[in-house]
């Protein structure tokens, strides 16, 4: 099974770089991860204002929004991959990020199983 | 289960591996390790769901599992035993008051996992006593897991692992990681004992579904610590390679029946990308090394010809064919040749593979391998020789053992040009 790891830091855009202190332990942290043989990848993310948000109409029309747009708690500052047997071991996992004033939110990655055969059959690849 | 019980078995499945193989490394026994972290995970099961799971659970595991380990030595010592035992348990006395989990750098720790995969994989051990082993101290899976996986009897798996316990405490096998030359020779157990556990789950023969799938990951999981452990193997490197790239098929090989399906009718945007990538760069980590690629590399090497081809009819079947070549040299067997003489056909044309299935024909280890008849008849048809390929798919066909496959090669018998 795989399951995403959803960083919400919890800070506002000015705040957004990290300190060294910071860096240095969730590298020791992603190490843990690697070592385990469980970290798939990993990817740290810019602040809003580096990218932007479509929205679409219920006609299906796009609107492009640039950031910062939303609440700071709501922002995601980073996620991680990994394979883990349970959702309890993700969570565990999880739980042992040095973070503070964040939170993270863990999702399992739907597989091609999880739908139903109709559904299956009309996929066409990632 | 409890949701308390369901997070104390996830701390488990993390922390029991390094549990055990640290213990190992103080009382220098993998069985006792094993028993005194279960006393461990009993321990905690009574008391985390009251007081919650302690900030450093590993910590606090291994200090459990160093008491009870203390306490039943000393209680044992008032025995009389003989004078070696009490020599060696004098040591795990003095190891196990000495040491420090906690202020234990990352390389002792890495070191003694390092140690307990060699010793689960000792050649001294049957095969099926290795991969038993192994996916109860270094996965952490129960004897029933083991049990639905290769669809055993509970007690078979628990019998075997009670004697290859015991047999390596006999042979007094020293818990270490072997060096140098004995490294070379030790580690192709290790990688064949990883490999056969992902091909349990990759044959998919019978059973649920899900333990495959989870068979498969812990194969990957393994050979990524492996990886990590021990980054200077190149054969290592190879076989994650090997496992990532055919894992990245899994969702593809399956029909919407559970028919097999075989790769170059694969639908291959159903390849996972991500494993494709990871795949190759731990091909890259093993051809960067020193030395030749050694089997794993070659075949990984092979598979990642197949998975850079966005349609079959991409494949670069000159390179495949020299890599099987390659294999034929550092590994040669019958069923390699056979390959080799489907990619010599793909490249330069079906005569090419017929020639060297000529010279492979009498080899006792095929006479009954429905493989090399199916191929020969597929070759001689593709060579417009339609009657000699509808004898070989009708020897073919009374070869399998495969329904689905028998019924596949007598249409084919029936109409060889089609």
């Amino acid at each position: 099974m795989r399951f995403i790891m959803f960083m919400y830091p919890g800070i506002e855009e000015k705040d957004w770089e990290p300190t060294p202190e910071a860096v240095a332990a969730m590298g020791r942290y992603n190490e843990e991860l690697r070592k385990a043989g469980l970290l798939l990848s990993l990817d740290g993310l810019r602040p809003p204002s580096d990218g932007g948000t479509i929205r679409f109409s219920s006609e299906g029309e796009a609107t492009v929004t640039d950031g910062p747009f939303a609440e700071a708690k709501e922002v995601v500052g980073g996620y991680w991959l990994i394979q883990a047997r349970s959702k309890e071991e993700a969570l565990e996992w999880a739980s042992r990020c040095p973070a503070q004033d964040c939170a993270i939110e863990v999702r399992r990655v739907a597989e091609m199983e999880d739908f139903p055969q109709e559904v299956q059959d009309a996929y066409e690849g990632p | 289960m409890t949701e308390a019980t369901r997070a104390i078995e996830a701390v488990w499945r993390i922390e029991s591996a390094r549990l055990i193989a640290g213990l190992a490394r103080m009382v220098g026994d993998v069985g006792f390790a094993e028993d005194l972290a279960q006393d461990a995970l009993v321990a905690a099961l009574e008391k985390w769901p009251e007081s919650g799971v302690p900030d450093n659970p590993g910590a606090w595991l291994m200090a459990t599992a160093k008491n009870r380990a203390i306490d039943r030595l000393r209680r044992e010592k008032t025995y009389e035993r003989k004078r070696e035992e009490v020599a060696r348990d004098t040591g795990a006395l003095f190891a196990l008051e000495r040491s420090d989990f906690e202020a234990a750098v990352d390389d002792a720790i890495g070191d003694d996992l390092l140690a307990l995969i060699f010793t689960c994989c000792h050649p001294l051990l049957s095969r099926e006593a290795r991969v038993a082993l192994t996916l109860r101290l270094l996965g952490g899976l129960t004897t029933a897991e083991i049990a639905r996986a290769f669809l055993g009897s509970e007690s078979t798996v628990a019998q075997r692992l009670v004697r290859a316990k015991r047999t390596l405490r006999d042979a007094k096998i020293p818990f270490e990681v072997p060096r140098g030359d004995e490294l070379d020779e030790r580690l192709p157990s290790v990688l064949e004992v990883i490999y056969l556990v992902f091909n349990e789950g990759y044959a998919a023969s019978a059973g649920e579904d899900w333990i495959r799938t989870d068979l498969c990951e812990e194969a990957l999981r393994l050979g990524r610590i492996l990886g990590e452990l021990a980054p200077r193997e190149p054969e290592v490197h190879g076989l994650v390679a090997l496992l990532e790239i055919q894992a990245s098929r899994l969702r593809a090989r399956r029909g919407p029946d559970g028919e097999p399906v075989l790769l170059l009718a694969q639908d291959r945007g159903r390849w996972d990308p991500l494993l494709i990538v990871r795949g190759r760069r731990a091909l890259e980590r093993a051809e960067e090394l020193p030395g030749p690629l050694g089997p794993y590399g070659l075949q990984a090497a092979i598979a990642a010809c197949h998975a850079r081809a966005i349609r079959a009819e991409e494949t670069n079947w000159v390179r495949i064919a020299a890599l099987y070549d390659a294999l034929a040299q550092v590994q040669p067997s019958p069923i390699v040749e056979l390959n080799r003489a489907v990619a010599l056909a793909m490249a330069f044309g079906p005569e090419a593979g017929l020639e060297l299935l000529e010279e492979i024909k009498d080899d006792p280890a095929l006479s009954n391998y429905h493989l090399l008849p199916s191929v020969r008849g597929d070759l001689l048809a593709k060579a417009g020789r339609h009657e000699e390929a509808a004898a070989e798919f009708e020897r073919a066909a009374d070869l399998t053992d495969n329904a689905r496959e028998r019924e596949l090669l007598l249409s084919r018998a029936r109409r060889p040009g089609a």
